[in-house]
């Protein structure tokens, strides 16, 4: 089948029932909406968590379908952070300022408000004017624009730049950590305009729902996290199925030929890196709130290279795979790192989970990578195999299309 | 028979090797044309210069009737401009299925959101058919193109040609590797298809040239010893000295 239409792929539906049970249960479970089985804080985890399958499936299709080894996608994930936080940081500080200078005898003119918010937020690395790219942080249409805008543009320049130049491979990988590096050490710097190392905070607030409490903040989150990953899902299925998807798994098996074939491949890498960065800030951006606070750590090559070890655990070239791997590697840090795991005491050493937990997830990359390339997600093609019969020597060697289902 | 191809006093050099020389071809449209020479001839890096993946130090390489410059054009340019180009290796994309293999290179709009909404049309479905017959896989559309013996493999690439239905084939090598059998159906497609476009064969075996019955022009470090009939140039005593003779 040239295109197989998109519903025809199974695994689409069936992720999204799996997602949409999942948000069901969740809701009956919470705080806010359910009986409240689960803690507010656990939701947000749970949130979060989604944030994080949706750029692993980014990184799939850039990465699995188009094998760009970008590690640098957690930049644009940041970057969507950031631009969501500012508004967020703006709006909150200027309700706080307003309220505190309502009780003075003259009302405080609009230049009293600025100066104050930018002593609010601005205090923390000595300095109290609002630096040029705070110009929007007013409008939230704007700063929501400027997530999908902001990375977009970024990766398009720095995809065009690159693949111009021809560069592939681990040259590429090293120009993305490069990227995000840089991004990252910029931002670590107080006069970047975006508080240095203490980040944006208080992202948990959101300005105009005071009357919500976080239970009710975080299941909507929840939920625009869900909408967000099931959308993405179905984006990124359409992208990788039909002749896009048969072009972009040709460029990353033999790019050299697609060329040949009148492909212009550059554009079709472009394309895919930037689409997948505009969806990596969108995680990013409802990430950022669940999690309360972002600062330039976040963006530090190590969490891109985190998210290569989902996708690769996971499975890649699969969008579901890279999805389980985010969550499964994700939570199992949570677990290990936040001291669930119970340590295990070997007489002469003890194994402490908080120290040993890298040391679990190297080897396990390891073992996956040599053992078991295929990932998590392979394991569901044992699944598929059974259910399309025996093709063994004994029935005349058989293709899976000419044998008879079980 | 009017000029398609003009390739006029190019050379190109390697780290000092001088790989072509001073090259000058023309190839007509239709034509059906064989090249023949040792090894390290520039056999292949002629074609890499055609292709774009060759920039020459000089010379020209003109295409069509508006005498279009090849030279500044990327890759994939040049392949819209209708060069199809056969590896000497068969490059076929193994984890896909024949019929994707095929719909990837029938000449459609190449541009990426072309690509994206692009809606596979009964057109491109009966194509796909034909071109299925032509090159003798209709019962292995629905196959992963790496299960396909070499031979297959070879045609598939072939097939993936003439689905860009271009005005110039270029094509290193076809019969490595085939069965005398499918030597004999190979020399068959290539002469359909340069009924009605240019083909140029670049090949070792002399049998299958003979085969090809065309016009033969003998490469020797970097440029063209003798041109004409098979049977004029395996006359010529420089070619026997070059080429026949070891």
């Amino acid at each position: 089948m040239t295109r197989t239409p998109l519903f025809a792929n199974r695994s689409v539906l069936i992720v999204l029932l799996v997602l949409a049970l999942f948000t069901v249960f969740v809701t009956l479970a919470s705080q806010a909406t359910g009986f409240g089985w689960i803690s507010t804080s656990f939701v947000k985890t749970l949130g979060k968590t989604l944030c994080l399958c949706l750029i692993a499936i980014a990184m799939d299709v850039v990465w699995g379908y188009c094998g760009i080894l970008s590690l640098g996608h957690f930049a644009f994930f940041g970057i969507g952070g950031y631009a969501v936080g500012m508004w967020l940081m703006y709006a909150r500080t200027e309700q706080i300022v307003a309220g505190s200078l309502a009780g003075q005898a003259l009302p405080a003119t609009p230049e009293e408000i600025s100066a104050a918010i930018g002593t609010q937020i601005f205090g923390v690395v000595g300095s109290s004017e609002f630096p040029p790219i705070w110009a929007f942080a007013h409008s939230l249409p704007l700063q929501l624009l400027a997530v999908v805008i902001v990375p977009g543009l970024l990766a398009l320049v720095f995809g065009w730049l690159a693949f111009r130049s021809r560069v592939t491979g681990v040259y590429l990988s090293i120009l993305t950590q490069a990227m995000t590096l840089a991004l990252a050490l910029y931002l670590f710097q107080n006069d970047s305009g975006l508080r240095g190392n203490n980040g944006l905070s208080g992202l948990q607030n959101i300005p105009g729902l005071d009357a919500w409490g976080q239970d009710w903040i975080s299941i909507v989150f929840f939920w625009a996290s869900a909408l967000a990953l099931g959308l993405g899902y179905l984006l990124f299925s359409w992208v990788v199925s039909g002749k896009m998807g048969s072009v972009i798994r040709a460029i990353r098996d033999d790019e050299a030929r697609v060329r040949f074939l009148g492909y212009h491949v550059e554009s079709y890498k472009l394309f895919v890196f930037t689409i997948t960065a505009m969806v990596a800030a969108v995680a990013g951006a409802l990430y950022y709130p669940q999690a309360g606070i972002i600062n330039p750590a976040e963006i530090a090559p190590i969490a891109s290279i985190y998210l290569a070890v989902w996708v690769a655990i996971g499975g890649r070239g699969r969008l579901y795979g890279a999805a389980i791997g985010a969550v499964f590697v994700s939570l199992a840090s949570s677990w290990f790192t936040g001291g669930g795991a119970p340590d295990i005491d070997l007489g002469f050493y003890k194994l402490v989970w908080t120290d040993w937990w890298l040391v679990l997830l190297g080897l396990s990359f390891v073992a996956v990578t040599l053992f078991f390339p295929q990932g998590i997600g392979g394991l569901f093609d044992f699944v598929a195999v059974k259910r399309q019969g025996d093709f063994g020597p004994d029935d005349g060697s058989w293709r899976s299309e000419e044998g008879e289902a079980k | 028979m009017t000029t398609l191809l003009e390739v006029s006093g190019v050379s190109v050099t390697f780290d000092g090797f001088r790989a072509i020389n001073n090259l000058s071809i023309s190839i007509g449209e239709p034509e059906l044309r064989a090249v023949i020479g040792p090894n390290g001839a520039g056999k292949t890096t002629f074609m890499d210069i055609i292709t774009g993946k060759t920039k020459p130090d000089s010379g020209h390489v003109l295409w069509g009737e508006k005498s279009l410059n090849l030279l500044g054009m990327s890759e994939s340019r040049i392949a819209r401009e209708g060069i199809g180009r056969k590896f000497q290796k068969p490059t076929v994309f193994e984890a896909q299925t024949v019929r994707e293999n095929l719909a990837m290179a029938l000449r459609n709009d190449r541009g990426p959101f072309d690509v994206l909404f692009y809606k596979r049309s009964q057109r491109d479905s009966t194509r796909i058919l034909e071109l299925a017959e032509e090159i003798g896989l209709l019962d292995q559309l629905a196959r992963k193109a790496g299960e396909l013996s070499h031979g297959q493999k070879q045609w598939l690439e072939i097939g993936m040609l003439l689905a860009q239905d271009p005005r110039l084939l270029l094509v290193d090598e076809p019969a490595a590797g085939m069965t005398p059998a499918e030597r004999e159906q190979t020399t068959d497609l290539l002469k359909r298809a340069a009924e009605t476009r240019a083909v140029v064969v670049v090949e070792h075996d002399m049998e299958f040239v003979r085969r090809l019955n065309c016009k033969v022009t003998v490469l020797h470090e970097g440029s063209v010893l003798a041109e004409g009939s098979l049977d004029h140039v395996t006359k010529n005593p420089e070619v026997i000295e070059v080429y026949l003779g070891r």
